[in-house]
């Protein structure tokens, strides 16, 4: 017992490099703020557009939708990081975290605004088009807020997994927290570090997971 | 342009990576296989004991969701490839990755699981006791095939998230699709081998996500 | 009724793929008068008013209100003549994330540009006319059918129409409710609005109709007042409907 705690709970080691980790916070929080307002404000603008049904713009957005929901956005990362400099793009570490992920979010989002838009009944959009709203003032005042409503839930949800992958900025040296603690942990011989990041992940994200199911449980009442 | 396509569909280069890149999709298929068949029994089990009346069951397979949920699965699959050889353990990479994505993933079934079986009206169970049937009988013949039926886009998205996630399995040099097109790649100076692996990953998801669309728009019609 | 046309349905055509559900309607509605619209299921009457606001986009022929054509013109005319042109749903459509009061403000502040005051005097005027001002502040879940039929009516009263075309208003309601709305509608003609109206309540066509017209097959078959149809009907199609519905 006491070796188990000397391996993953050094007091010194924590001691040591507790502010590495908090940069590491620092950094991850950052980007993952920029990734959860890029994303959103663009899966919500493409939802948006797709709701004009222009046929040619829509098959791109499906499309766009489609591929980042499928690829992994590792594979992404590294094309990015690793292939675009050879033809004279140079991206830094974190602008190739923040791009991706945020693209990847914007995807999935874009997807749960339009299932929203889908569900809102066609008599609201005849309602304000008969009162002489038009379609953008249909859309905005009428369809758009309760096509919110219903993407809240599993918005948090996918915000709260594409968030989490701020942790592969470790693959392409962007110094959050992972790997701000594997680098202490190679330093220092220790598997503490790895320990403190395990901790800082849970402190950032276990609140939102509890939001994310007490959200759910509200609207999973609402539907009883 | 044409730097472009050298760079990033240079089809020879392509062509000489293929035979790695197909082990590595091997690799992968063997992955993505171990990490769903558990995480869908790991997560049935959980969700069982989410909806458990036994209070302290409850909490403990909601803490176990919760956690799992909270942490980025990269940390956990370093953590334990990393972090568990201090304390004397040794694992395989393959074993590591399995463990990992699997605390991962039967969270995320678990709380499908929960969803579907909540979908499922309280009559059912009881007219099924009612005639006879024991607790586990009503739950594999009555329940989870609704439960099942009522959830199926979440279980399918959450299966794309599955064969995505494999690809961290690269970060611990474990020779996966994306770990092998890495490879290529260091030893080309030239992504395409990344393109392709992209590709590959594309050919297998593409049709699971335009069914989960599919699904969530019949759902909501 | 000598007064001037106030809307004119004009050749109208409407084909779904192969099928054509309106066959060269012709329809003058003149001010102040209430049209009463019967058919059978299927017979195109939905069609026909939905048409008179394109909310269904017509395949020919001309919709006139007040002397303009709101088949020609830009999608901005045709916004602003919409205004024009009340329009009461089966389904109420009131929008379920804001209160009554803000459902007939809405398209007062954002079409019509009215400042928020006027919107709101204009709104409260209107819902006291349909006896609904009490629950200004309520959700449209926390109402009956009748009393959300009876606000979306001031939803478009408020926006100042010169027709008002009414689909099926009471077919939604409980029994009990229809009176509620119809009263409404009856106090709305006794003030000169010029109405269309789609029922199955011959009851208040009887009382109310300046003329009642039938539908089927996506032509008008007969009109004429409510007496000469209820009571003397000349086209065999028109008797048997009428035989039928009154059963
Ligand atoms: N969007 C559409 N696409 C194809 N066909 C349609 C569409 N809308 C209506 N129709 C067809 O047009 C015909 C007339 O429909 P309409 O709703 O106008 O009838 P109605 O007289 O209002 O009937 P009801 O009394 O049932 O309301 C029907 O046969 C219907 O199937
Ligand atoms: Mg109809």
């Amino acid at each position: 017992m006491d070796r188990f705690l000397q391996t993953f709970f050094n007091p010194v080691v924590m001691a040591q490099y507790t502010p590495d980790i908090i940069a590491g916070v620092w950094v991850t929080l950052q980007i993952a703020a920029a990734v959860i307002v890029a994303g959103i404000l663009g899966g919500l603008a493409l939802a948006c557009l797709r709701s004009y049904r222009i046929r040619a713009l829509n098959f791109f957005i499906i499309c766009y939708a489609d591929i980042f929901r499928a690829l992994p956005p590792l594979v992404v990362i590294l094309i990015l990081y690793f292939g675009f400099p050879s033809i004279g793009i140079q991206l830094s570490g974190p602008m190739v975290l923040f791009i991706v992920l945020a693209a990847t979010l914007a995807a999935f989002a874009e997807e749960i605004f339009w299932a929203g838009f889908s569900s809102v009944e066609k008599g609201q959009w005849e309602a304000g088009i008969a009162t002489g709203l038009g379609f953008t003032r249909t859309l905005a005042y009428v369809a758009l807020p309760q096509a919110v409503r219903l993407a809240i839930p599993p918005l948090v949800n996918r915000v709260l997994a594409i968030t989490k992958m701020t942790a592969l900025g470790s693959a392409i040296g962007v110094s959050e927290i992972l790997s701000s603690a594997t680098t202490a942990q190679s330093f220092s011989g220790s598997a503490t570090p790895l320990t403190m990041s395990v901790v800082a992940y849970l402190v950032i994200f276990l609140p939102m997971v509890v939001v994310a199911r007490w959200l759910e449980s509200r609207t999973a009442w609402k539907k009883r | 342009m044409d730097i472009f396509i050298d760079q990033f569909f240079n089809i020879e280069i392509m062509r000489k990576s293929l035979p790695l890149l197909l082990t590595g999709l091997w690799m992968t298929l063997q992955l993505c296989s171990a990490v769903i068949l558990l995480g869908l029994i790991g997560g049935l089990f959980v969700a069982l004991g989410n909806m458990s009346e036994r209070r302290w069951l409850r909490f403990i397979s909601i803490a176990y969701t919760d956690l799992f949920r909270a942490l980025p699965p990269l940390v956990l699959l370093i953590f334990i490839y990393a972090g568990l050889p201090f304390a004397g353990i040794n694992i395989s990479p393959f074993a590591a990755v399995v463990i990992a994505f699997l605390l991962n993933n039967s969270s995320y079934y678990a709380e499908v699981y929960r969803a579907g079986l909540i979908s499922v009206a309280k009559g059912q169970w009881e007219a099924a006791q009612s005639t006879g049937l024991s607790p586990t009988q009503t739950l594999i013949h009555v329940v989870l095939p609704q439960a099942m039926r009522n959830v199926l886009p979440d279980l399918l998205s959450n299966t794309v998230e599955v064969v995505k996630l494999t690809s961290l399995a690269s970060v611990i040099s474990l020779s996966e699709l994306l770990y092998n097109a890495g490879m290529a790649r260091s030893v080309t100076y030239n992504a395409s081998p990344l393109v392709l692996a992209a590709l590959f990953y594309l050919v297998l998801l593409w049709p699971l996500v335009r069914l989960v669309s599919h699904f969530q728009r019949r759902l909501a019609a | 009724m000598a007064n001037r046309p106030m809307l004119e349905i004009v050749s109208l055509e409407k084909r779904f793929g192969p099928n054509t559900i309106l066959k060269k309607i012709d329809l003058k509605v003149a001010e102040g008068e209430l049209v009463f619209v019967i058919g059978p299921s299927g017979s195109g009457k939905s069609t026909m008013l939905r048409c008179c606001n394109r909310l269904e986009e017509p395949t020919s022929g001309d919709i006139i209100v007040d002397g303009r054509n709101i088949m020609a013109g830009t999608r901005r005319d045709l916004d602003r003549m919409r205004l024009q042109i009340g329009m009461v749903f089966q389904g109420f459509h009131l929008y379920p994330h804001m209160t009554v009061l803000k459902n007939v403000t809405l398209a007062q502040r954002k079409a019509l540009k009215r400042t928020k005051a006027e919107a709101d005097a204009r709104a409260i005027d209107m819902l006291e006319q349909v006896g609904m001002a009490h629950k200004a502040d309520a959700y449209p879940g926390e109402l009956s059918g009748g009393q959300q039929q009876r606000v979306a009516i001031a939803r478009s009263l408020a926006l100042d129409p010169k027709v008002m075309l009414f689909d099926e208003p009471t077919s939604a309601l409980d029994p009990e409710l229809v009176g509620s709305v119809l009263k409404v509608m009856k106090d709305l003609k006794s003030k000169g609005m010029t109405m269309v109206v789609v029922s199955h309540e011959m009851g208040f066509a009887r009382e109310t109709a300046d003329r009642v017209v039938f539908m089927d097959g996506g032509v008008v078959v007969e009109q004429g007042t409510p007496d000469e149809i209820f009571g003397a009907p000349k086209a065999e199609r028109t008797r048997a409907f009428l035989s039928r519905v009154s059963g």
